[in-house]
């Protein structure tokens, strides 16, 4: 399937600083479809994304909200590798002008280029993923020093903001469709390191097994792909390392 | 794989990256000097030593290999569950018996 550059939108592009046409493959359901879009200065891929749904294929599906690099939500496949396509500039990755869009691997398609990111937050609920605040609230504030070993684990990892582009580029997840990913495993070790939180039996429980952190071959491609430099590979090394203990602590205690 | 299971295979790693160099040292050695199968065994008749070095060697590969495969077979051909993780006990009994039993035939021979 291709559509041809309409002449008018193109000469619109040209009178607007076009130089030359990009050659966007888009994958749609089980194919691949062609277009042509005029080539821009500083255009992100998102612009593409925008540019082909308005001015040639009002069908094509895809997700986008600030355009900024806040939300996460304009993750796709870029010549195959997980990006966010607002901060993606076109140049950068596609110095030839070929494109290959295709939506986020390791989650079910909407449609086109809109993924559902249902089993991906699922993922945070079973890696306990939220804060415990316990039974009893506590009678005053918890200081938390900025330069504390804790709240130092903590800022590593406490920046995500869910947009996927690490559960798209782990192969754990591809090969093990239950393990709980970069991202959860990324929460659950800043929540562990939450002095305040009083659900860490439970949540290292959670995070250990065949689906938890114990499955990760460190290959960091979640390390390598993170769109905010995060590095949750370290977050689930130290996971590895506490649930290590809490399972030795219960083990000489049972023996 | 749970945390003891986890923690079996790294600390079994840790001593066959010892016992494995041992082991292939010792193979240069006896192949460079020249030593007969006869004179190999007669170091090795009656020697607690290195009995108990691959005692060692076989009980860490025992426990080391079928954690390893059973991770391999679950994420590349699906395989899941108690048949797998007995599967793998069994392997490991295999992999101690027939081991245990070649170090013991080069102490007794």
């Amino acid at each position: 399937m291709t559509a041809p550059v309409d002449p008018a939108a193109a000469a619109k592009g040209a009178a607007k600083g076009a130089t030359g046409a990009l050659r966007v493959r888009v994958r749609r359901g089980d194919g691949v479809q062609d277009y042509a879009v005029p080539r821009r200065a500083n255009q992100t891929v998102l612009d593409v994304v925008t540019e082909i749904q308005r001015e040639q294929d009002p069908t094509l599906a895809y997700r986008f909200a600030c355009r900024v690099g806040m939300c996460g939500s304009c993750g796709m496949t870029v010549n195959g590798r997980p990006r966010w396509t607002c901060r993606t500039r076109v140049a950068a990755v596609a110095p030839d002008g070929d494109l290959l869009l295709e939506p986020l691997r390791n989650l079910p398609v909407v449609k086109d280029l809109a993924v559902d990111m249902e089993p991906f937050f699922e993922k945070w609920r079973r890696a306990h993923g939220y804060f415990e605040p316990g039974e009893n609230p506590p009678d005053d504030f918890v200081a938390v020093p900025p330069d504390s070993p804790e709240r130092q684990e903590v800022d590593a990892g406490i920046e995500c903001i869910n947009c996927g582009v690490c559960y798209s580029a782990c192969d754990l997840v591809s090969w093990n469709p239950d393990y709980l990913g970069p991202a959860a495993l990324n929460r659950a070790w800043t929540l562990v390191n939450d002095v305040r939180d009083r659900g860490q039996a439970a949540r290292l429980d959670a995070v250990a097994g065949d689906a938890g952190c114990h499955s990760c071959h460190s290959h960091m491609s979640c390390t390598e792909h993170c769109p905010k430099a995060l590095s949750p590979t370290f977050a689930i090394a130290g996971l590895k390392r506490e649930t290590g203990k809490a399972a030795l602590r219960r083990f000489w205690r049972r023996g | 794989m749970s945390p003891l299971l986890y923690l079996a295979q790294r600390g079994t790693a840790a001593i066959l990256a010892l016992t494995v160099l041992v082991h292939l040292g010792t193979i240069l050695y006896a192949v460079r000097g020249g030593l007969t199968a006869g004179e190999i065994l007669g170091r090795t008749q009656g020697n607690v030593g290195v009995l108990l070095f691959y005692a060692v060697f076989v009980l860490a590969a025992a426990i080391h290999a079928p954690i390893g495969l059973r991770s391999v077979l679950r994420e590349w051909t699906g395989w899941r569950g108690r048949s797998l993780d007995l599967a793998m006990i069994g392997l490991s009994a295999l992999l101690a018996g027939l081991g245990l039993r070649a170090a013991l035939a080069v102490y007794w021979a």
